[in-house]
């Protein structure tokens, strides 16, 4: 009988092993945004509206990038967040932020279970079309339902008391807004990160690379799709539900197809299944169009529909994608270390 | 009331119409994708930019609705064959996400071109004097342009039917949907079917937008506005497959167009139930192959 | 990028710091691209033709307009833009607005800035009621809405009506304003008819159907401007309901003058109430439309909207003057209550308890000119006409 012998240090073993653990350059988005909150402190709407679209396509890539669940939808989402938030306070039934932010991702995650429990027997276009159509339907659904959410003026002027009872949220100059979404972008980020890398995060991938396969190897794809699904549901929730709260007013452009199109452009272009990409991506389309904008307020999409061209033509996996391939090219080529007595499987 | 000859047939009438500027417009974009696994978001734009050729060439060059449709086609399917060539193939080994970027990307850069370069306004489209009005069929009296659409709609529906299941060139393209390393194996030209059909299927668009400018209007932002229906109609239908738009685009049309005009309060609300159903009890569309 | 926009807007600090108080600053805010970017270069045109127009009145005074682009009616763009014109451009005035929404998600800001905000547009009518610093030089929905309910049933002499509208606030508004203004005065509003939203433009023909078979007098239709527009009346014509003796009527935004020309013949016999369109015969309206002409071709015709934003840029030239070009928000809305102005569209002022425009209303009715281009006869006028909704506090206009 053969052992396996138990090899801590090689070389396998420990990239494996060094893949979870923190890494310097992690630091540096969180570190920028505190830099930014002192540098420009014009510029905080602008900013926290940047870190809410961060959040919301980390939401993105858990199901896309990792368990490669292509939705067209997620707004749906974002915008049951952010409905759940508004009318609880436009009528006067629960306001307080922290818990408001609960609710709002139990309810988004509810919207989620459902949809997925039906939605994932689906794929492909299919599937696509079906998130689409669900969201569209929620969208006219709140059109219709005007009498609670206010109808295409939407749910304005939100009374949202300050959070933890002493940081009042300023709407000419949201320094509490920007703080507060960092925080719970922290948070739900190391969330998702812990996620990835735990053995239901590898599983997602499993699904991802080969569906057939997982299934041969008993995994209960199903549910892990729909528990994925769920969760990715309930960040998205939280993004919402924090955007609700941040600009106090809820609108019919929280549920539309303008949002779902945009994550999934920014989550794409960042790059996916890469944790960082929604970073990188939120932070090059919107500053992008942020600026074009305001130089060329007519014509700003050439510039951002050029990007996205010459991105999809040129580089594979996003701006990461880019990043990877300089790095790899900057490397020193050193050959990889095996043990030369091990044959290929 | 409502179970009157005469109401059920216009029901029937305009609920085809509609129905009609559908199946143009789409079936492109279904033969497109079926065939070249391409998820091609700026059909859209390719339509819209047919209507602005159709308009812009009727207003300054003075030429019958006809006519402009003609030169709109061809200038759409050779300004796309240019695109497809030089963009497009790069892109048919990348996934699905690249290409999403792709033509979303290339939807903004014919927006904001037709926004900087003719006008953010929309842009009317004069009918000839024979399409205005309404025309006698002896039971009722209807609106001629929808008749008209119906006929050319139908006419496209049997034209296209019979060049694909009829000849030689629709034969390769059938045999490359199903099976491309075995169509490409015996010899048929890939490169060249895919381009030829990508530049037609383009072309289709664009009388779509011309035909359809009617009812739709015609503004930089149709490249997106109404791609929402053109890919309901591609899904429900079966990727590639002729009949499957023609009959999805009919149903939408005259269900759209019953519930309108007897629950307007619902809004779009039952398009997109209906869109669902259709989808959750066939998800290879009406008449795609399981998979 | 980023730096080298800092560096330019810090340069253009210190050059503002250097003109002194001769600078108005006006941030505007409106949709450039999207849907509405066709309402925004008529507004955008309309401001800058009045400071061609009167540039003897804007002296001694140097207005720089600041535009930011509000994409579309979500609200939250619109919002951070007014937002940074506050506080990184330090705008004296802000101006524009062309959805309600945006309005109403801008207002909380505008009351932070405490700054003068002059809408001209968004006609949703109890948005003045959102913010203190807000005048609006547009219209409301009711202004035309209430008029035509009292014209339709005096003047046209009409019983029924069936009222058809875009399923969004000022579609509600205008639905609200007509039906109550006809039924006090006789008529019945037999069939309201929700005609899909304000995103894409729909197929009229099932709803037009729909009024068709209710046979009533007037057809009272209230749709966008724009596309809907040119599509309410091709269908019209198309369906044969002239010859079915129902008659379209509506407020302006049907026969909006730039669609005027594309919607042909079966316009013809349209009757619409509105505070402006290019035919007014009044002179200030033929120095407008001619000077208009010349400046963007001579088949531009200036609109509603173009006027909205004339007249919101005198009414700021107005407050500028008033105070001196220190132009704070309080002592601008007082100043605003002051303003008459000999517009296009005829005399109007502000009313300084609801900071809304008092106007008149114009009826009239499409026929054929002289040389054979359609044109609009004004067949009735109504004279410093008042939000009625305000006026009659209807809710939510209390």
């Amino acid at each position: 009988m053969s052992v396996t012998p138990h090899m801590p240090d090689h070389p396998a073993a420990l990239a494996l092993a060094r893949r979870h653990s923190l890494r310097w350059w992690e630091s540096l988005p969180w570190i920028a945004a505190l830099a930014f909150f002192f540098a420009y402190p014009n510029h905080l709407g602008f900013g926290t509206e940047l870190l809410i679209m961060v959040l919301f396509a980390i939401s993105l890539d858990l199901a896309l990038g990792y368990a490669g669940i292509i939705t067209l939808g997620h707004a749906a989402f974002f915008g049951a967040g952010a409905y759940t938030v508004g009318i609880l306070a436009h009528h006067g039934i629960w306001n307080e932020p922290l818990t408001g932010l609960a609710l709002a991702a139990l309810v988004a995650a509810a919207v989620g279970f459902l949809s997925g429990l039906v939605l994932l027997r689906t794929t492909g276009l299919t599937f696509l079309m079906l998130t689409l159509c669900t969201m569209l339907m929620l969208e006219e659904a709140a059109n219709l339902g005007h009498h609670w959410t206010g109808g295409f003026d939407g749910l304005p002027s939100l009374n949202i008391p300050p959070l933890f009872g002493v940081f009042e949220f300023n709407p000419l100059i949201p320094k509490t807004q920007f703080l507060y979404v960092l925080g719970v972008l922290f948070l739900c980020f190391l969330f998702v990160r812990m996620l990835a890398y735990s053995p239901f995060g590898q599983g997602l991938t499993g699904i991802r690379e080969n569906t057939l396969r997982m299934h041969a190897v008993g995994a209960p794809v199903r549910t892990r799709l729909v528990v994925c699904y769920t969760i990715s549901a309930a960040i998205a929730g939280i993004a919402g539900g924090i955007w609700a709260q941040a600009n106090a007013y809820v609108n019919l452009g929280t549920l539309g197809l303008d949002r779902a199109a945009t994550v999934l452009i920014i989550l794409v272009l960042g790059g996916f299944g890469r944790l960082y990409g929604a970073f990188v991506g939120a932070v090059a389309y919107m500053v992008l169009a942020h600026f074009l904008s305001k130089i060329y307020p007519t014509a700003w999409q050439l510039g951002l529909g050029l990007l996205l061209v010459v991105i999809a033509l040129f580089a594979r996996g996003g701006m990461l994608g880019i990043g990877e391939v300089l790095m790899q090219r900057l490397r020193p080529k050193i050959p990889p270390k095996e043990p030369a007595s091990r044959p290929s499987p | 009331m409502i179970f009157t000859v005469d109401n059920i047939a216009s029901m029937l009438l305009g609920g085809m119409a509609a129905g009609m500027v559908l199946f143009i417009v789409s079936v492109g974009l279904s033969v497109t994708m079926g065939l070249m696994g391409f998820a091609n978001l700026a059909h859209g734009a390719f339509a819209m930019l047919g209507g602005y050729i159709v308009v812009l060439v009727m207003r300054h060059w003075g030429v019958g609705f006809a006519l402009a449709l003609a030169i709109s086609f061809v200038l759409t399917a050779a300004i796309s064959m240019v695109f497809e060539r030089l963009l497009y193939s790069r892109l048919y080994k990348a996934g699905e996400l690249d290409q999403v970027l792709f033509t979303i990307g290339l939807c903004f850069v014919f927006i904001a071109s037709l926004t900087v370069f003719v006008g953010p306004e929309n842009q009317p489209l004069t009918l000839p004097d024979a399409l205005r009005g309404q025309l006698d069929l002896g039971l009722l009296q209807y609106r001629t342009y929808s008749i008209f659409l119906i006929v050319v709609g139908v006419a496209i529906a049997i034209g296209l039917w019979f060049g694909f299941e009829r000849t030689r060139f629709g034969a390769q393209i059938r045999a490359a949907v199903d099976n491309r390393r075995m169509a490409e194996s015996l010899g048929i030209n890939i490169d060249r079917l895919f381009a030829v059909t990508f530049g037609f299927g383009s072309g289709m668009a664009a009388l779509g937008g011309g035909l359809g400018a009617e009812f739709l209007g015609l503004d930089p932002q149709y490249a997106l506005k109404y791609l929402v229906f053109f890919l309901i109609v591609v899904s429900v239908g079966g990727l590639g497959s002729i009949a499957g738009v023609f009959w999805a685009s009919l149903i939408i049309g005259v269900l759209d167009f019953v519930l309108k005009k007897y629950l307007p309060q619902g809004g779009t609300l039952f398009i997109y139930a209906l869109a669902i159903l259709l989808l959750l009890w066939r998800p290879q569309g009406l008449f795609g192959k399981p998979a | 990028m980023l730096k080298r926009i800092l560096a330019a807007s810090a340069a253009l600090a210190v050059s503002t710091a250097l003109a002194g108080a001769q600078e108005v600053k006006v941030g505007v805010v409106l949709p450039y691209t999207g849907i509405g970017a066709e309402f925004a270069q008529l507004i955008d045109r309309g401001m800058e033709m009045y400071l061609k127009l009167n540039a003897d009145k804007v002296k001694p005074y140097q207005i720089k307009l600041i535009k930011r682009d509000a994409k579309n009616p979500g609200g939250n763009d619109a919002r951070v833009a007014t937002q940074e014109l506050l506080t990184q451009e330090k705008v004296d005035v802000l101006a524009g607005w062309v959805y309600s929404p945006n309005a109403i998600a801008s207002a909380p800001v505008v009351n932070a800035g405490k700054k003068f905000a002059v809408i001209m547009n968004a006609g949703t009518a109890h948005i003045t009621q959102m913010s203190g610093y807000y005048a609006r030089t547009s219209f409301s929905m009711w202004h035309a809405g209430y008029a035509m309910g009292e014209a339709a049933a005096k003047q046209l002499k009409a019983k029924t009506a069936v009222v058809g509208y875009t399923d969004f606030p000022p579609g509600k508004d205008s639905l609200n304003a007509f039906k109550r203004a006809f039924e006090a005065s006789g008529g019945k509003v037999i069939d309201e008819i929700p005609m899909g939203g304000a995103g894409a433009v729909p197929d009229f023909t099932p709803f037009f159907q729909r009024a068709k078979d209710k046979k009533p007098d007037v057809f009272f239709v209230f749709v966008p401007a724009g596309d809907h527009a040119a599509a309410v009346t091709r269908t019209y014509g198309a369906l044969g309901m002239r010859q079915a003796g129902i008659r379209l009527i509506g407020p302006g935004d049907i026969t909006q003058d730039t669609k005027l020309q594309a919607m042909g013949d079966a316009a013809i016999g349209l009757i619409t109430m509105h505070h402006y369109h290019a035919d007014l015969p009044n002179a200030e309206n033929k120095r407008f439309v001619a000077e208009w002409k010349k400046a963007y071709g001579a088949n531009a015709v200036p609109d509603f909207m173009a006027v909205g934003g004339y007249d919101g840029m005198a009414l700021i030239m107005h407050v500028a003057h008033q105070l001196k070009g220190k132009i704070d928000g309080d002592a601008a809305i007082k100043a605003a209550g002051t303003f008459k102005f000999n517009s296009p569209r005829g005399p109007i002022s502000i009313d300084p308890d609801t900071r809304d425009i008092v106007m008149n209303e114009y009826l009239s009715e499409v026929v054929k000119g002289p040389d054979g281009r359609l044109m609009q006869k004004v067949i009735g006028q109504i004279d410093n006409v008042k939000d009625a909704c305000k006026a009659q506090k209807i809710a939510p206009c209390k």
